[in-house]
């Protein structure tokens, strides 16, 4: 016997509901502790797959160029994400440029890429080879991507130092603002959905 | 209004991955093959262990320098509290006090938190159990932002590197205090929230 998939449970504390459709906007909570259950789609799997191709893009920027430069007495500085990163890979300290490097570059990176492959078959209506590891890894990467954190980072550094040198924002701190933005919108749980749009398909 | 039934008192679980209602009895979740658990394995025993580590790593992470600033010759030592002291002093008393919640005030919250709903579920308490749910889902909700400073000393460290006039380097304190904030986000992650619940059914 095959439970109902129109049942759903509440992931907090073990609740058993019977799901209704919902529309845009709406969310339905769990009525004993409150967590959301689940909420009516926001995007379209095609306005998915557009945001994130545009999240790739600006992923690309916001790695390509410095985030902050510094200029000082005629010498200057810049820093990349990248170089962040290495900055703190000297001598005892290596463990956390693995943390930091995993945090705000590879699980965005790997959040963009999975994102795209899986919503580029969905756009036409097909479950992407490997769909199942795909979405799981989807789902084990999200605590670990931490670009929201890493923009306010930026903006307490330049802060930090505004007292004592001459701080300009760079262009990859731009990309990297819209990129935090879209990163939320679309790996919420909108994804979800295609599990049930390709219930027939997912071998 | 009634409350809803258990999924565990009708053999059913959730399956966390797709958030399919799977048979109590099945390892495997029918759709996406992920393994699934009625309650998350030795969730008690694996969050105080992780708390534990987190709370002792918390101790070297406030005392050891975080960074060294080297300006013209002038070498200081900052650990993550003499750094928020120096904001504030500074004039800059916003960021100050943004530090010391993502590094100080979010950190002990979630070790008061966590230690507090374990207790609590030990006991079998059956106490305020929605208002503890939203305790939980609060801890989930900030934990990561403790990130915040060893971003930032990323970030400076990067930049300030002119040779022998000026550089800012990370120090070990940065390690502990990035193992305080994962073994916190992963004792977080393997608390189990159900668990508050099941105080309320007899048979468990």
């Amino acid at each position: 016997m095959k439970p109902p998939s129109r049942w759903i449970i509440c992931q907090h504390c073990d609740s058993l509901f019977e799901s209704v459709p919902l529309i845009r906007g709406q969310q339905a909570e769990c009525t004993r502790c409150g967590t959301v259950l689940k909420r009516g789609r926001r995007m379209s799997v095609q306005t998915l797959f557009a945001l994130s191709i545009t999240a790739a893009l600006l992923f690309v920027f916001a790695n390509a160029f410095p985030v902050i430069s510094i200029s000082f007495e005629g010498l200057s500085n810049e820093a990349t994400l990248w170089t962040s990163v290495e900055a703190l890979a000297n001598g005892r300290i290596t463990p956390m440029a693995a943390l930091t490097g995993l945090t705000i570059i590879l699980a965005p990176m790997l959040q963009i890429a999975l994102l795209c492959w899986l919503l580029a078959f969905a756009n036409v209506g097909r479950a992407a080879p490997g769909f199942k590891t795909c979405m799981r890894m989807l789902e084990h990467l999200r605590p670990w991507s931490m670009l929201e954190v890493c923009l306010l980072g930026i903006l307490v550094a330049i802060i930090k130092l505004a007292g004592m040198l001459n701080v300009h924002p760079g262009f990859g701190l731009w990309a990297l603002g819209m990129l935090t933005v879209l990163l939320i919108l679309i790996s919420d749980k909108d994804i979800h959905h295609l599990w049930d749009d390709l219930e027939g398909q997912i071998k | 209004m009634s409350q809803p039934p258990y999924a565990r008192e009708l053999n059913l679980m959730l399956c966390h991955t797709c958030g399919q209602v799977c048979l109590l009895d099945e390892h495997r979740c029918a759709r996406c093959h992920s393994t699934v658990h009625a309650r998350k394995p030795d969730s008690i025993a694996r969050t105080w262990a992780l708390l534990l580590a987190a709370l002792i790593f918390y101790i070297p992470a406030n005392l050891l320098p975080v960074m060294r600033t080297n300006m013209f010759g002038n070498a200081t030592e900052n650990t993550i509290m003499s750094g928020v002291i120096e904001f504030w002093k500074s004039g800059s008393w916003d960021i100050a006090t943004l530090i010391f919640f993502a590094s100080i005030v979010v950190p002990c919250m979630k070790f008061l938190i966590l230690g507090f709903l374990l207790v609590t579920c030990q006991r079998k308490s059956r106490q305020a159990m929605g208002e503890r749910s939203r305790l939980y889902r609060f801890i989930e909700l900030i934990g990561y932002w403790s990130m915040l400073d060893v971003l930032v000393v990323a970030l400076v460290a990067a930049l300030v590197q002119f040779r022998s006039l000026s550089s800012i380097d990370p120090l070990l304190g940065i390690v502990f205090f990035g193992l305080v904030v994962v073994l916190t986000m992963l004792a977080a992650m393997s608390f189990d929230p159900r668990l508050i619940w099941d105080a309320e059914v007899e048979d468990v």
